[in-house]
C-alpha cells in the first residue's frame, strides 16, 4: 500500500503516470542511414533526410522495428501487426522538417504490464498503455552565445520508443522502482542501453493528486527528467505543490512544467499561451507498417530470459530469498556472474559473496560488473577453497582483497602468502598451550566463571596463527584445554 | 464555413506565416469561399468507407541497419543562411 | 530556326546514330533556341556549358557505338527537381540561392541514359497552380498566341515552363510533375504530349514535395513515341522512396504497335460538364470516332463521384503541402528574413518567401488538419478518394482505357482568372481524379480551338498499364495529325 501524503486537510493520494522515451539501440537512425553514436562532433551524423532538405524521403530501419517489437514482447504487451506512422506538426529549431514522424492512433505496441519489486518484498503490477516508435529531435544549445541558439542535428531522427504507463503509480518510490525495472528489462533485451546521463532514457512525469477514493485531479506534466533520483524528487515536490495549492483554496492549472534539479522544484515552462495543435495525420511518405505473425513469434522465441522469469527461477532453483534474487537479476550481467559462481557450489554462499563482497568492491572502485577485476570463475575458485577447508571464511576476505588488487587467482595467493588454514590438531594444540600458558591469570578467571573470556582466547590463538587456525577445530580443542 | 479574422490569425500563427491585420479580412473571405466550395463533400455518403492510406498497393519497405549516410557536415551546412562552429544558428530561444 | 530543333527524340536518335549530326550540334542548336525563346521567360537557369560538356560525352559514346537510350537529348528540367550544384527554387523566393548537394533520382536516371541538361525551367510556385503565373521569377508565356491578339497567354501549370520550352522547340523534351494535372493541362495548352505515370512508377526522391500522395514526375514531349522513350529512362524502383513501386519497367516504346482493335475505351458521362464549351465536346466526339475507326469500342461508363474529386483534392493536397512546406523556415537553406525571436524569424521568412497561392493553400491545409476539423475535412476527403478509386476500378472492369478531354478550355490570357482561385482550380476538373486514384494519364494534342489554340485529349489507364495508354495515345496522335506549331518568338519577329 503506497504511502499517502499528509496535507493540512487530511491525507492525499498521488496519481502518477510516466512517459519514458527510450533511445533504441541501433547503428543507424529510424528513417535514415546516418549514425546514432553518442558524442560526435556537431552535425557530423546528419543526412540530408535528417536535415529535411527539399525532396528528401524517409525509409524505415528494420532493426528499429524489431527492437520495438522485442520491447513490447518483454513488456507482455500486444503487438499490433498493423500500425501507422503519423506526422506530429510543430515548429522548432531542432525539428528540421517542422514535423516529427511518430505514431498517434495506431501504435506498434498496445497494452502490457510491468511488475514492480518493492523493497518490502511485495510486488505491484503497473499497466503499460502503449509503446510507439518516433523520431528524436536534434539539440538546441542556448548557452553558447548571447543572442543565438546553436543547433546540432546529430540526434535528429534517432529512433525512440515512447513507453506510456497507465496512471497506476501512487508514489515517488513506486515511480523510481518502475523506471529501474523498465530500464532493467530494456537492458536485458538490448533494445535500449538505459544510460540516463547520456539521455538514452528520458522521463516525462504526469502527476495529479486526489483524496483517496475521490475523483482524479488535474494533472501537470513534468518534462524531460533525466535521472531516477530527479524523477522521484520532481514527483515528490510536484505532488506537495499541488496539495498546497488546493489546500490554500486554489485550483491546479493543467500545465507543462520543468524540474529544476538545482533547486529541487518544478516550474512552468515559459511557452506560448495557445496549446499545441499538432494536426496529426498519417505520413503520406510512408505506408502502414505490417508485420507477419510468424516474424513476431520468432522474435518472441529469441528473447533472453527476462528479470521476472529469472528471479522466479533463482528463488526456485537456488532457494534464494525474493529480495536477494531481485537484487541479483537487476542487471543481466550480474545474474550471469552469480550463476557462474553458484554453479556446483552453495548458492547462498555465492549470493552473499557477490552481493556483499563483490558489489562492495565494485561500488568502491566505481566499476560495472562487466569491468570486475575478479572474474566469476575466479570468485568461484575462492569459494572452493573455503569449502574444502583450505582457508577459513575470515581469511577468505583477505584473499579476495588481494585478488582484486593483483588480479591473481585465489590458490596462487594462498600459496604465495602461506595462508593455508591450519587444520593440524597437534599444531593448534601447541599454540593453544602457549597462549594459555602466557595468560594463566585469565585462564583462572575463566575457570572461575568469566565465560566471555573464551572469545579473548580464540582471538589470541588466531593472532598467533596469523588467522590460519581452523575455527571449528580451534573451538573444540580450546574448550577441551580450558576444561582441563 | 465562414472563417473570421481571429481564426485566420490563429491559423497563420500555427503555420508561422506573418499576416498583417490589413490582410486578415481579405484572406478570411477568400478562404471562406474556398472552404464553402469544398464543403460539398459532405453530400457524399462515406459511411463505412476506409480512408485511403495509400494509392500504392504495396507493403512498407524496410532498410538494413547500416550506416550509409551522414558524415557530410560541409554539405549539410553549405546552404545555411547562418552557421557557426559547425552549428546552425538561429535567434536565441528562451525556454 | 535550325531544323535540328524540329526533331523529336526518336528522329534525333536516328540522326545521331546515322552520324547526320553530332550531339554537340544538337545541343548547340537548342542552346540557341533557348536564347531566342527568352521572351517567354521559360528558363530560370540556362546551363549551356554543362550541356556542351555532357554532349561531348554523348559524342564519345556515340563514336564507340555505345549510345544510351536518351543519348545527347537536350532537356529542360522543371525547377522542382533538385539538380546537384544547379540552382533549384521550386519557383519560389523561399529557396533563393538553394544549390542542392544531391541529384533527384529521376534526373540522375536521365543523365545516366545520356541526356543533356539545357537548363531549369519555371513553374507555378511549389507546383501549386494551373497557369505558371504564380512563379516568383515571373510568369511564363505560352508560345502560342491568338492570331491578331498581342496578349500573352498562359502555358498552363504548374509545369508551364516545361511545356513552353518544348512547344517553342527550345528543348527536345522536358520533365514535369503532375499532382492534379500539372503535366497534362500545360501539355494541352501548349500543344504537346504530357504523361503522368502511375503513382510509384517514377521515384519522388529529390523532387521538392508538394502533395506526397499525389506528386508524380513524367515526360513532356512532342510525340507519343518520345514520351514512351523518355518514360522508360525516368522509371524504376528506388529504395530511397518508400512509395516507389517495386515493379519492372517495360519497354514502353515496344507497346506502340498502333493496334487497338478490340480494346474497349470508356467514355465517362460525368466528364460532360454543364456549360462545357462546344468545341471541347466536339473534339471529344472526334476522338471517339478516331478510336472507333481504329477498331476499338467506345463504352459509356459512369464515374459517379467525378464532381467531388476537385474539392477532395483541394483538401488533401493543401493538407499534405502545409506539412511538406513547414521545412521552409530560413534555418538550413534558402531565404532568411531576420526576426527578434525564432518564431518571428519563421513568420517573417515565410511571409516574404511564399507567394499568395502558396500561402492560401498552406493556410487551408493547416486549417483542415487542425483540431476539430480533421474528421470533417481530411478524413472525409480520404474516404471520398477511396470511393473515386473504386469508381475507376469498376470502370476498368468494363474497359481497357478511358478517353476524355484534358482541359475545359484552351489557354487563357495571363492575368485572367487570376483573382478567382476557384475558377483557376476548375482548370483541373478532368485531370485531378486521375491523381486521386493514382492512375496513369496522357494528354495528346488533338485539335485547335476556334481561336486556333491547342486542345488536348486525355487517355487514362489502369495502374502500371502505361503501355496501353501510350498505345491508344499513339493512335489518337496519328488520327489527329496535329502539325500546327507556334511562331517563335510568339507573334512572329
Amino acid at each position: 500500500m503506497a504511502e499517502l501524503i499528509q496535507g493540512r486537510t487530511g491525507a492525499w493520494e498521488a496519481v502518477i503516470g510516466l512517459e519514458v522515451h527510450a533511445q533504441v539501440v541501433s547503428r543507424a537512425k529510424l528513417f535514415s542511414g546516418a549514425a546514432t553514436a553518442f558524442g560526435a562532433e556537431p552535425n557530423t551524423q546528419v543526412s540530408t533526410v535528417d536535415a529535411a532538405f527539399p525532396g528528401m524521403l524517409p525509409v524505415i530501419n528494420r532493426h528499429c522495428v524489431e527492437q520495438a517489437v522485442k520491447t513490447g514482447l518483454g513488456l507482455n504487451a500486444e503487438i499490433n501487426l498493423v500500425s501507422v506512422f503519423d506526422r506530429k506538426n510543430y515548429f522548432y529549431a531542432d525539428l528540421p522538417p517542422g514535423y516529427q514522424i511518430s505514431q498517434y492512433t495506431r501504435p506498434i505496441v498496445g497494452k502490457g504490464k510491468i511488475v514492480l519489486d518493492m523493497p518490502d518484498g511485495s510486488s505491484r503490477e503497473i499497466g503499460i498503455t502503449r509503446l510507439h516508435l518516433e523520431q528524436d529531435a536534434g539539440k538546441s544549445l542556448h548557452d553558447q552565445h548571447p543572442t543565438l541558439t546553436y543547433v546540432d542535428l546529430n540526434r535528429a531522427g534517432v529512433a525512440l520508443m515512447e513507453i506510456v504507463s497507465e496512471p497506476d503509480l501512487r508514489s515517488a518510490e513506486e515511480a523510481g522502482a518502475y523506471i529501474r525495472k523498465l530500464r532493467s528489462i530494456l537492458r536485458y533485451l538490448g533494445t535500449c542501453d538505459g544510460n540516463m546521463e547520456e539521455g538514452s532514457l528520458r522521463c516525462d512525469c504526469n502527476v495529479s493528486v486526489r483524496k483517496p477514493g475521490g475523483p482524479l485531479g488535474t494533472r501537470c506534466e513534468i518534462k524531460n527528467v533525466n535521472s531516477v533520483r530527479f524523477v522521484m524528487q520532481a514527483i515528490e515536490h510536484e505532488a506537495r505543490r499541488q496539495i498546497e495549492v488546493i489546500e490554500e483554496g486554489g485550483t491546479v492549472e493543467q500545465e507543462t512544467r520543468l524540474f529544476d534539479a538545482g533547486r529541487g522544484v518544478t516550474r512552468p515552462m515559459r511557452s506560448k499561451e495557445e496549446a499545441h495543435d499538432y494536426r496529426y495525420f498519417p505520413d503520406p511518405d510512408l505506408l502502414p507498417l505490417t508485420l507477419e505473425w510468424d516474424w513476431v513469434e520468432a522474435l518472441r522465441r529469441s528473447l533472453p530470459e527476462l528479470p521476472d522469469a529469472k528471479k522466479a527461477r533463482f528463488i526456485a532453483e537456488y532457494k534464494l530469498s525474493p529480495q536477494d534474487a531481485g537484487v541479483l537479476v537487476g542487471e543481466q550481467a550480474s545474474a550471469d556472474y552469480f550463476e557462474t559462481v553458484a554453479r556446483g557450489r552453495d548458492p547462498k554462499l555465492a549470493a552473499n559473496w557477490v552481493m556483499v563482497e563483490l558489489y562492495g568492491v565494485l561500488n568502491r572502485l566505481s566499476l560495472g560488473i562487466e569491468q570486475s577485476p575478479v572474474s566469476a570463475e575466479a570468485l568461484g575458485g575462492l569459494l572452493d577453497l573455503i569449502r574444502d577447508g583450505t582457508i577459513s571464511g575470515r581469511l577468505a576476505k583477505e584473499v579476495f582483497a588481494a585478488m582484486v588488487e593483483t588480479g591473481k587467482g585465489a590458490a596462487a595467493i594462498v600459496e604465495e602468502r602461506g595462508l593455508k588454514q591450519v587444520t593440524d590438531s597437534g599444531a593448534i594444540e601447541g599454540v593453544i598451550e602457549s597462549v594459555l600458558a602466557a595468560q594463566a591469570d585469565k585462564v583462572a578467571e575463566y575457570r572461575a566463571g568469566k565465560e566471555k573470556l573464551f572469545g579473548f582466547f580464540v582471538g589470541q590463538v588466531m593472532k598467533a596463527t596469523q588467522g590460519k587456525a581452523n575455527p571449528a577445530l580451534l573451538n573444540e580443542l580450546l574448550r577441551k584445554k580450558l576444561a582441563g | 464555413m465562414a472563417l473570421d479574422k481571429a481564426t485566420v490569425a490563429r491559423i497563420a500563427t500555427l503555420a508561422r506565416i506573418k499576416l498583417p491585420p490589413s490582410e486578415q479580412e481579405h484572406l478570411a473571405r477568400e478562404l471562406s469561399t474556398i472552404l464553402g466550395w469544398i464543403e460539398q463533400l459532405a453530400e457524399v455518403d462515406t459511411a463505412g468507407v476506409e480512408p485511403m492510406s495509400s494509392v500504392a498497393a504495396m507493403r512498407l519497405p524496410m532498410r538494413e541497419d547500416e550506416i550509409t549516410d551522414g558524415n557530410c557536415r560541409d554539405e549539410i551546412l553549405a546552404n545555411a543562411p547562418e552557421a557557426a562552429q559547425g552549428f546552425f544558428t538561429v535567434p536565441k530561444v528562451v525556454e | 530556326m535550325s531544323a535540328l530543333t524540329d526533331l523529336t527524340i526518336a528522329e534525333a536518335r536516328d540522326g545521331l546514330a546515322a552520324r547526320q549530326f553530332s550531339a554537340r550540334e544538337l545541343a548547340e542548336a537548342h542552346i540557341a533556341a533557348m536564347a531566342a525563346a527568352r521572351p517567354l521567360n521559360a528558363f530560370l537557369v540556362e546551363t549551356p556549358e554543362r550541356a556542351l560538356a555532357m554532349a561531348a560525352q554523348s559524342d564519345a559514346r556515340l563514336a564507340r557505338g555505345a549510345a544510351l537510350p536518351m543519348e545527347g537529348m537536350p532537356l529542360a528540367i522543371k525547377d522542382l527537381f533538385c539538380t546537384e550544384g544547379v540552382l533549384t527554387t521550386a519557383g519560389s523566393r523561399i529557396l533563393d540561392g538553394f544549390m542542392p548537394p544531391y541529384e533527384s533520382t529521376v534526373t540522375a536516371k536521365l543523365w545516366q541514359a545520356g541526356a543533356v541538361l539545357l537548363g531549369k525551367v519555371n513553374m507555378d510556385e511549389f507546383a501549386m497552380g494551373s497557369s505558371t503565373a504564380t512563379c516568383a521569377h515571373g510568369p511564363v508565356e505560352n508560345p502560342w498566341r491568338r492570331p491578331g491578339d498581342n496578349r500573352p497567354l498562359v502555358p498552363g501549370g504548374s509545369s508551364g515552363g516545361s511545356a513552353a520550352a518544348v512547344a517553342a522547340r527550345a528543348a527536345i523534351a522536358a520533365t514535369g510533375t503532375d499532382t492534379g494535372g500539372s503535366i497534362r493541362q500545360p501539355a494541352s495548352f501548349c500543344g504537346i504530349v504530357g504523361l503522368k505515370p502511375t503513382y510509384g512508377r517514377c521515384s519522388r526522391w529529390g523532387i521538392v514535395a508538394f502533395a506526397s500522395s499525389l506528386d508524380q514526375a513524367g515526360p513532356m514531349t512532342r510525340s507519343v513515341r518520345d514520351a514512351a522513350i523518355m518514360l522508360k529512362a525516368m522509371s524504376g524502383h528506388d529504395p530511397k522512396d518508400s512509395t516507389s513501386a517495386p515493379v519492372a519497367v517495360p519497354d514502353f516504346e515496344a507497346a506502340l504497335t498502333g493496334e487497338i482493335k478490340g480494346l474497349r475505351i470508356g467514355i465517362p458521362r460525368e466528364y460532360r460538364l454543364d456549360g462545357m464549351p462546344g468545341e471541347i465536346e466536339a473534339l471529344w466526339q472526334r476522338g471517339i470516332e478516331w478510336i472507333k475507326d481504329a477498331g476499338a469500342e467506345p463504352v459509356e461508363i459512369s464515374l459517379k463521384l467525378t464532381k467531388y474529386a476537385l474539392p477532395a483534392y483541394y483538401i488533401i493536397a493543401p493538407a499534405e503541402a502545409s506539412s511538406n512546406l513547414a521545412r521552409y523556415d530560413g534555418v538550413r537553406f534558402g531565404l532568411r528574413v531576420p526576426g527578434r525571436s525564432l518564431d518571428e524569424m519563421y513568420e517573417n521568412t515565410r511571409a516574404a518567401g511564399f507567394g499568395a497561392e502558396v500561402r492560401r493553400r498552406v493556410l487551408i491545409g493547416t486549417y483542415v488538419l487542425s483540431a476539430g476539423y480533421y474528421d470533417a475535412y481530411y478524413l472525409k476527403a480520404q474516404q471520398v478518394r477511396t470511393l473515386i478509386a473504386r469508381d475507376f476500378a469498376a470502370a476498368f472492369e468494363r474497359c481497357d482505357a478511358l478517353l476524355t478531354p484534358t482541359a475545359p478550355s484552351a489557354a487563357f490570357a495571363i492575368g485572367e482568372k487570376q483573382d478567382d482561385p476557384i475558377a483557376m482550380y476548375l482548370n483541373d476538373v478532368f485531370t485531378v481524379p486521375v491523381n486521386l486514384a493514382g492512375l496513369p494519364g496522357l494528354s495528346v494534342p488533338a485539335g485547335l480551338s476556334a481561336e486556333e489554340l491547342p486542345l488536348g485529349l486525355q487517355v487514362i489507364g489502369r495502374a502500371f498499364d502505361e503501355a496501353t495508354v501510350l498505345r491508344v495515345g499513339g493512335v489518337i496522335e496519328s488520327a489527329a495529325g496535329f502539325t500546327a506549331k507556334p511562331a517563335i518568338p510568339p507573334g512572329g519577329d
